[in-house]
């Protein structure tokens, strides 16, 4: 289980090391805005080539607990969950089974939450692992 | 039992569309009803989702095709169609080189996968020609590239979808919009160039080329959408008819009248505010089948042991909320929130459905029974100005 905490890929982002929200930066050739530290975490906010905006939340053990975005198109989620992304598609067509809702998106499965929520030409969501989420942190932080 | 009730929601269609068909000769005399029924779908098990049908066509023939079971969804743009409910040798589009167009478009929970072809488009008494339209779940071009896959998993069956085909008529004309005709990373990857089966590469799309809603596209009453829907009973009822009606204050029967308008803003979203707190990405949407708002601790509604997602207090409660357009103008709101899981599992039509959403305010169907509400396309004039709006 350990190993997809940790991916060998590059791609690696939430689960993954802090140095993947730079793999990030590049594979989306985008844009870093802003980075704002508490004591107990950091936040990277990155503007991506599509006007996406994508927030990476990690803390002092250098691991990104946390990601958000928000814009007028969808975010790349492999690269965004790294070596969550194969746990989320199996979530979601377990989730689409029971009730399917077609502009909101509510996973709560194993050590992965992720609430998505949008329309045509708006989205916006969350994911964090809250296994990874730093003691004194709340995972509210990720918005 | 279902099957019934299904034939009664339709004798109620007809007799519910008859006289509107015979009265709106007035402005240009085009018949602008569809009915609409909120039934459980082809599955027969969708809940609180509008179906209606619609007529495609081969361009410029009289060779056509009437698929029912298409969803009415406010919250996107273009006509989508399930690949194995098309009977039709529709067109398929080209772009550069010749080669086929095909479409990757994300939705919160996945995408749609599928090649972009040309049809007429046929509702009521109106006709749009040569629209872009998806046709999902096709063999032909089955390797997805990974920029596509990368959204999630693939709705490309009647199960994924709970339908035979979507029916965007939100306020944008086009699905992607300027977007997608940029060059380079720009680009958000919807539409792909396929000289063959697997080689496809994102390419730039003109706006015309867009999948797009097909009412931009019709002669007449092109302007926006009303739906209509009655006030379901408390507790839930096994299916309700409502209309469609195309045009906002183009005939006698979809004059704004009283109702507010509301313009919404670039990404089509309005503000919710709601005890004291705002949330600036809320939207109503007729293919949500809830309203969706916070979670447990805000709301003081207890979660669904059953029905993942949803709220289930133990005795219904009711909610007020403030919807804000981008224009300024707000109108306070109450919605009521009743046990999903406790609702009689063959009714396909229940009001107080509501459930969690962190985020934003998603003003799904039960928002949307017992009004006539309106939707207005961007940069089309209506008697309450130029859209995009909604206005109820």
């Amino acid at each position: 289980m350990s190993t997809s905490f940790w991916p060998s890929s590059a791609s690696a982002s939430l689960g993954g090391p802090v140095s993947s929200v730079e793999t990030d930066r590049v594979q989306m050739k985008s844009a870093l805005v802003r980075i704002a530290r508490s004591d107990a975490f950091t936040v990277h906010e990155i503007q991506s080539p599509t006007g996406v905006t994508i927030r990476e939340y990690y803390g002092p053990n250098g691991v990104v607990f946390g990601v958000s975005w928000d814009g007028e198109f969808a975010p790349d989620l492999r690269q965004l969950l790294g070596g969550y992304f194969t746990q989320y598609q199996n979530a979601v067509q377990t989730a689409r089974r029971v009730r399917k809702a077609r502009s909101r998106l509510d996973i709560n499965d194993n050590g992965l939450i992720v609430r998505a929520t949008g329309h045509n030409r708006s989205f916006s969501g969350i994911a964090y692992a809250p296994n990874l989420v730093p003691s004194g942190v709340s995972p509210s932080v990720v918005r | 039992m279902p099957r019934l009730l299904f034939l009664g929601s339709l004798l109620l269609i007809a007799q519910a569309t008859s006289s509107p068909q015979c009265d709106n000769s007035s402005a240009n005399g085009t018949v602008n009803t569809a009915p609409i029924v909120v039934n459980g779908g082809p599955t027969n098990n969708s809940f609180n989702e509008p179906f209606t049908s619609v007529t495609v066509c081969v361009p410029g023939t009289s060779n056509c095709q009437t698929i029912g079971g298409i969803l009415v969804d406010t919250g996107s743009s273009g006509l989508r169609v399930l690949s194995s409910a098309l009977t039709l040798p529709l067109p398929q589009q080209t772009g550069a080189g010749g080669a086929p167009v095909v479409e990757c478009l994300p939705f919160v929970d996945g995408f749609t996968w599928g090649p972009v072809s040309i049809a007429d488009v046929q509702m009521a008494g109106e006709r749009a020609a040569s629209v872009p339209i998806q046709v999902i779940g096709l063999d032909t071009f089955g390797t997805v590239p990974s920029g596509c896959s990368s959204q999630g998993p693939a709705e490309e069956t009647q199960i994924d979808l709970v339908a035979n085909g979507v029916l965007g008529i939100g306020s944008f004309i086009q699905d992607c919009g300027r977007g997608c005709t940029l060059t380079g990373s720009s680009n958000p990857a919807l539409y792909y160039a396929c000289p063959t089966p697997t080689s496809c590469q994102v390419t730039a799309q003109p706006l015309a080329n867009q999948v797009q809603n097909p009412v931009a596209l019709f002669s007449s009453d092109n302007n926006g959408v009303a739906i209509q829907l009655p006030a379901v009973a408390a507790g839930g009822q096994p299916s309700v008819a409502g209309t469609l009606i195309f045009g906002i204050g183009t005939q006698s029967n979809n004059a704004l009248g009283s109702a507010r308008v509301l313009t919404l803003n670039s990404r089509g979203n309005i503000t919710t505010t709601f005890n004291g707190q705002s949330y600036p990405n809320s939207f109503v949407d007729s293919g949500s089948n809830g309203i969706f708002f916070l979670d447990s601790a805000a709301s003081g509604l207890p979660e669904c042991k059953s029905s993942t997602g949803f709220y289930c207090p133990p005795t219904t409660r009711t909610f007020s909320a403030t919807q804000v357009g981008a224009n300024g103008v707000s109108v306070a709101v109450t919605f009521a929130a009743g046990n999903v899981d406790a609702a009689n599992s063959t009714f396909s039509a229940f009001g107080e459905a509501t459930g969690r959403n962190p985020g934003s305010f998603d003003w799904g169907l039960p928002f949307l029974y017992g009004r006539t509400f309106f939707s207005a396309i961007e940069g089309r004039s209506t008697p309450g100005g130029v859209g995009p709006y909604w206005a109820y």
